[in-house]
């Protein structure tokens, strides 16, 4: 299978996908909203539930103050992921409302990158989902050793060379990659997640 | 062909009712039999409601459990760590499993009656997904969720009757507990001390699922003991339930331990932190707190203290002590008084090797700690036991016919923490500590090097040990002990589960399933042949702590996944 098809099957794996989720946080506000539950009005909560749209910058997750989008530079080379959410800049609205938006970001030196990954990374700095496919707890540490990202609860670890796939642990699949492009060194969301993040209900 | 392949398939749907039928009718439970369970049942998470994991089935006894064979075997289709007992009112068994499932099997066969599972929200993280079982009263079953449910299902089809929404998941609140059932109400606590929750034991009416009431263990402005946390700190102050509570039918008063104070570091909520590792005393129907013993105060440790204590009538050192007894995470074995109103302390000791208390006040308990072992933000400190404690979540065991208690212990294991700061971010861990760190915490000293996973067993009235049977590496295997003079626990990472000598801590029997036995035994019996019934599934706090002595020890081991019921008889004459 060549990077196109991988590509196109994965875009089309996942654009229904995110369509369904947005249609039915549609329909569940609504229903909030009816009942006169809603904290927040619909306008207000559905874009910040999305997960990374085309554009989106990063910031840190864990930032005080107003929202910095991240720059290459920001991100340490080959240590332990920056945990960051999406920022459409246009709107100032930093996506926190759903944990399957976050992502993590690993700076690698661009030429220890194959073609298919450097294609998607941004300076070398590469995107994945934030949250493990095997039970949903973060990804957040780095085993420098192993050379692999994992997950503190279960230890499955995933290659950030080679598009997250599983190198150990019970995690049955990849963690899904996020397609990254630089616009005047920020970091910038060039498409959706690779797959569905999260844990993928049998 | 094709019609006589429909007829066999009628005939086979036919037949099928008739299998069923063979089973009889479900017998409800009351709270007569929740007070003297029937021997041939296994009706609650510690089948009393003293909490002591006793059979008083004795057909396999020490003389024989070398003959001990499998019944039959069921796989229950997940992953992760499987920690619930079997639990059997009259030849229907209910197993709880990780990812919110129950299985209504029939005890004697092993053949599926039913199967519910509650979906998981997608967003949810599971830091401990196990589930520790289920409660039975009147003619349902009840399971306390990771998603902070409350279920109540038809015993006899699965069917969900009510759910009631215990807690907000997404601010870190789980459960993992066998609810505890009494007078009409379900009680259940939550879990999530590592995410910043206020704990708390909840009751709900065991018809409607309505809440009956619901108290806090982590005290608040103008409460009792709310002068013990500064500023708003409570709010986020811990104190997880995760375990079933003993119970006290003749004073009416539920015992429930609790969990450590969060976030770790002591230094940043200054003060006892009421009522933080502590036993509490409820009152069943109205859940006032009625008398309370706090273990450790300020913990700095993670020693959550958890465990219920299981009640023993006993004579202790000459003196008749309606006690209650506790293994403590802290490595102290405690000896409490419960009376109608009050908890009092009567004595305590070290179990396993502790350096952090110089002295425990005569009186209260109360322990003096080495300042040169707190943890604290900014400090790297070395300290015994691990922070998993001298015994964890797997419940201790009595046998009223050895007069002895067993404990599933972890010896010579220390830890190294280094306190930093932490904020609260909703939702997310909140631990001060660094993720690296509690991955790496464990120190081996030289006795842990020679062995750590202990069964232990103590003579009460005299607080002596009496024996000791000692592994390599870790012990996570819950305890049972039965009137055949036997003690029954897995919990090593080499898928083995035994059986000892109740007596004499010989080792009698042991037999290699599929995974590591971190499943709660029990014991139960079905036309006149009893069984022993266990699952394996390896996970959660075992496997991270694998992970843990994978990471300073040259050996690496990989306990394989998968969760397996099996049911052991011996073999007919």
């Amino acid at each position: 299978m060549d990077k196109d098809n991988t590509k196109k099957i994965a875009d089309s794996a996942c654009a229904p996908c995110c369509m369904q989720r947005r249609d039915a946080m549609k329909a569940a506000i609504a229903v909030t909203v009816m009942l006169g539950g809603g904290l927040r009005g619909a306008q207000a909560s559905e874009p910040a539930d999305l997960p990374p749209q085309p554009g989106d910058r990063l910031v840190r997750m864990d930032e005080e103050g107003p929202p910095q989008p991240l720059k290459a530079a920001d991100i340490p080379l080959a240590s332990k992921p920056v945990r960051a959410l999406p920022f459409a800049a246009t709107d100032a609205l930093v996506r926190d409302g759903s944990r399957l938006g976050r992502v993590i970001l690993m700076r690698f030196d661009p030429a220890s990158l194959d073609e298919e990954t450097r294609a998607r990374s941004a300076d070398g700095v590469l995107a994945y989902s934030a949250v493990c496919t095997h039970q949903g707890c973060e990804v957040s540490e780095w085993d420098a050793n192993g050379g692999a990202m994992f997950c503190f609860c279960h230890f499955s670890k995933f290659d950030p060379l080679k598009a997250g796939a599983v190198t150990a642990g019970p995690a049955g699949r990849a963690l899904p990659w996020l397609p990254l492009k630089s616009e005047n060194g920020e970091l910038v969301v060039a498409g959706a997640f690779s797959s569905v993040p999260g844990v993928r209900k049998g | 062909m094709r019609t006589m392949m429909k007829r066999t398939a009628l005939a086979a749907a036919l037949l099928a009712p008739l299998v069923a039928g063979a089973l009889p009718a479900y017998t409800p439970v009351t709270d007569a039999r929740l007070n003297k369970p029937e021997a041939q049942n296994w009706l609650m998470y510690r089948a009393n409601y003293a909490g002591w994991g006793y059979s008083p089935l004795k057909q396999v006894s020490d003389r024989n459990v070398d003959k001990l064979q499998l019944a039959w075997a069921f796989s229950t289709g997940m992953t992760e760590g499987h920690q619930a007992p079997p639990i059997v009112n009259n030849g229907y068994m209910f197993v709880a499993t990780p990812n919110n499932q129950v299985i209504c099997l029939e005890a004697k066969t092993g053949r599926e009656i039913w199967r519910y599972k509650k979906t998981i929200p997608d967003e949810l993280q599971q830091l401990h997904p196990t589930n520790r079982g289920v409660a039975l009263y009147g003619d349902r079953v009840y399971m306390a969720t990771t998603d902070a449910f409350l279920v109540a299902l038809d015993a006899k089809t699965g069917k969900e009757v009510w759910k009631t929404a215990v807690a907000d998941w997404k601010s870190g609140y789980y459960m993992t507990l066998a609810p505890l059932a009494a007078k009409g109400k379900i009680m259940i606590g939550s879990s999530g001390g590592e995410y910043g929750i206020r704990g708390f034991v909840a009751a709900f009416d065991a018809d409607t699922g309505k809440e009956a009431w619901r108290t806090y263990t982590i005290a608040g402005p103008g409460e009792p003991g709310g002068d013990s946390w500064p500023g708003d700190t409570y709010k986020r102050g811990g104190g997880s339930v995760w375990i079933t509570g003993t119970y006290d039918p003749d004073t009416n008063l539920a015992f429930w331990g609790v969990g450590n104070a969060g976030p770790w570091m002591a230094d940043t909520r200054s003060g006892d932190n009421l009522y933080a590792n502590s036993v509490l005393a409820l009152d069943v129907d109205t859940g006032k707190l009625k008398g309370y013993h706090q273990y450790h105060h300020n913990d700095s440790w993670d020693w959550d203290e958890v465990s219920a204590p299981l009640l023993i009538d006993l004579e202790h050192k000459g003196r008749k002590v309606k006690s209650l007894v506790h293994a403590g995470r802290n490595g102290y074995l405690w000896m409490l008084e419960r009376t109608d109103s009050k908890v009092n302390y009567v004595d305590a000791w070290p179990y396993v090797t502790q350096n952090v208390f110089t002295r425990l006040d005569p009186k209260t308990g109360r322990p003096t700690y080495d300042p040169a072992r707190i943890p604290a933000t900014g400090k790297t400190v070395n300290f015994c036991p691990s922070l998993w404690g001298g015994k964890d979540w797997p419940p201790e065991a009595y046998n009223p016919h050895t007069g002895l208690l067993y404990i599933p212990a972890q010896n010579n294991l220390c830890s190294e923490l280094t306190g930093e700061p932490v904020k609260y971010n909703k939702g997310d861990l909140y631990l001060g500590v660094s993720i690296e760190n509690v991955l790496t915490n464990v120190r081996m000293t030289p006795e842990s090097k020679v062995h750590i996973g202990e069964v232990q067993a103590w003579d009460l009235k005299t607080g002596k040990k009496v024996w000791t049977h000692t592994y390599p590496e870790m012990n996570w295997g819950p305890l049972m002990t039965t009137a055949g003079n036997l003690v029954f626990g897995g919990g090593t990472n080499d898928r083995k589960f035994r059986a000892f000598n109740a007596s004499t801590g010989k080792l009698l029997w042991e037999f290699p399933t599929n995974s590591g036995v971190t499943g709660v035994p029990s014991s139960f019996e079905v036309d006149g042949e009893q069984y022993i019934a266990v699952q394996s599934g390896w996970g959660v706090d075992a496997e991270r702590m694998q992970g843990a002595f994978n990471a300073v020890l040259d050996k690496k081991t990989t306990v394989p996944q998968g969760g397996v019921i099996w049911v052991f008889k011996l073999p007919r004459k």
